[in-house]
């Protein structure tokens, strides 16, 4: 007999997101939604353990849910107008809503907890809470804050969209360009923390990865005709194929050339591969997520490190830069350009950042800068910028691969 | 998580697959599909060849294409944050299928994660 707990935690994770996105769309309140949803929860881990777990589980928690909703209604009849709406759009669902609607109710709910009037950490927390069915614990414990804090945002959250009169809605037109970037920043700001986190971090931050593909795959099928999100999906479905062969045993990152390539997960580079190409047959001019793809791509379709296609990748990279101008792109570019075109090239990009005020602690220029100057030959300047690297980079094990590059050149 | 669910064709009559079998089965693949969790299905042919290695040498013992009493009919290889996530899947899976044997198994990566 297994652990009925257990089986209504995977219910619920499973369905969370359905309910309370059906739920929002009748309430037109993702808040109240959600409490809802939570209700229903309660209600099963009351019942289920004596009872069993019903037939259909996740009409179960809805109807619950629904009920719950029509009771506290009813209850509080001063709001009496909205309430009777309400009220009757409750009770007048009676059937599980079609795919497409629960498609449709999931976009809402993400664009809705993704909204710009929420501060990032708040959309974070929101996006996990109800589309991931993540409590605030293990929320608080992935982003290594106290479960108050994460509890007061989810609550704040929900006041601020309410007291905003944010619709439930998914926005058309001029807005939803921008609406939807505020979407792919959270899926991809979620992907990286896991990303970020090492070897001995507790799982569940390096199981952040693993929520943010998932909601970045959830994304690609609920709004299947936004270029950007399936760049978004193929460039976390790349990196994350490098998940086994990017830390050493001892825990320091390698870096990509000299990861053990076949250790990368060939079935999530097909299902990178797949994405990209679903992104480039909507046949919109290359946005940033999918130009990273596509650099993300070149790596992976190298057998080894000295047959990456670097010509490609620079170019690439000028087009990124136009659509993402940014101080970290022109480093990476400068980068790229050195592989292609010899050292010179990249130094000249990198001496152009040199007065870039965001530049002036970031350890990746003398990083690059390092690695560039050593190719020409040059060992003693090479070896001071990867020891001002050493000197700016927070990543413990990043510092000891630093500090022994600039030992091995002096 | 990655999870290999098979199911078994132990020869057991199964009842016809009509339209709306296929239709309810089409939705929830697409279903899986959108919610991330679906990597890979497939179905596979009764006929298989089989083979014994031993010392480094491999050696077709049976066929090419014998058909076994007892074959693996399909396939889904899902990703699920949980054991429990996996089985809540299959379930759905059966709920359309009727009747049935199949099996989850655990697919570990090169490194045993």
């Amino acid at each position: 007999m297994r652990d009925v707990n257990r089986t209504i935690d995977a219910v619920w994770r499973l369905e969370a997101p359905r309910i309370i996105a059906g739920l929002a769309r009748l309430v037109n309140d993702v808040g109240l939604a959600e409490e809802l949803a939570q209700d229903a929860l309660v209600a099963a881990l009351e019942q289920w353990p004596d009872q069993g777990v019903p037939d259909n589980p996740g009409a179960w928690l809805m109807s619950v849910a629904k009920r719950r909703g029509i009771d506290r209604i009813r209850r509080e009849q001063t709001f009496a107008r909205k309430v009777e709406e309400i009220g009757q759009a409750l009770e007048a669902e009676t059937e599980m809503p079609e795919p497409d609607e629960i498609a449709d109710d999931l976009l809402r709910l993400v664009f809705t907890a993704c909204h710009p009037v929420l501060s990032r950490p708040a959309r974070i927390a929101l996006t996990l809470r109800m589309l991931g069915g993540l409590g605030t614990d293990e929320i608080a414990r992935a982003f290594l804050v106290p479960e108050a804090t994460v509890a007061q945002r989810i609550v704040r959250a929900k006041k601020t969209l309410s007291a905003s009169g944010v619709p439930f809605e998914a926005p058309q037109g001029p807005e939803r360009a921008a609406r939807l970037d505020s979407v792919l920043e959270v899926v991809y700001l979620i992907f990286n923390e896991g990303y970020v986190a090492t070897a001995g971090s507790d799982w569940l931050r390096v199981d952040l990865c693993q929520e943010a593909l998932r909601l970045g795959r959830l994304l690609a099928g609920i709004a299947p005709r936004e270029p950007e999100v399936h760049g978004l999906v193929a460039l976390m479905e790349i990196q994350a194929s490098r998940t086994r062969a990017r830390i050493g045993a001892d825990g320091a990152p390698i870096p990509l050339p000299e990861q053990d390539r076949a250790r990368w997960d060939r079935l999530l580079i097909a299902r990178g591969f797949a994405a990209l190409l679903r992104a480039q047959e909507l046949g919109a001019p290359s946005g940033p997520y999918v130009l990273q793809a596509a650099i993300a791509a070149c790596h992976a379709q190298a057998a080894t490190a000295e047959e990456t296609d670097w010509e490609q990748i620079a170019g690439l990279y000028e087009l990124l830069v136009r659509v993402a101008p940014s101080p970290v792109v022109q480093v990476n570019r400068a980068f790229a350009l050195g592989m292609a075109f010899g050292p010179r090239r990249g130094l000249d990009v990198l001496d152009a950042l040199a007065d870039e005020p965001s530049m002036a602690n970031y350890h990746l220029l003398p990083s690059v800068r390092g690695d560039l100057l050593a190719r020409l030959g040059d060992r003693a300047d090479a070896a001071r910028e990867f020891a001002r690297a050493a000197r700016l980079t927070r990543n413990d094990a990043e510092r000891a691969v630093l500090e022994k590059r600039a030992s091995e050149l002096s | 998580m990655r999870f290999l669910m098979m199911t078994v064709d132990d020869g057991t009559p199964q009842g016809p697959v009509d339209d709306e079998l296929q239709a309810r089965m089409g939705a929830f693949i697409a279903e899986m599909s959108r919610s991330g969790a679906l990597l890979a299905t497939g179905g596979l042919d009764p006929r298989a060849t089989h083979i014994v290695a031993k010392d480094g040498k491999a050696e077709i013992v049976d066929g090419p294409f014998s058909e076994s009493k007892e074959f693996v009919a399909g396939f889904a290889l899902v990703e699920t944050r949980s054991e429990e996530e996996a089985i809540e899947l299959c379930r759905g899976f059966w709920a359309i299928v009727g009747s049935g044997r199949g099996t989850i198994q655990r697919v570990y990566g090169p490194d045993g994660d």
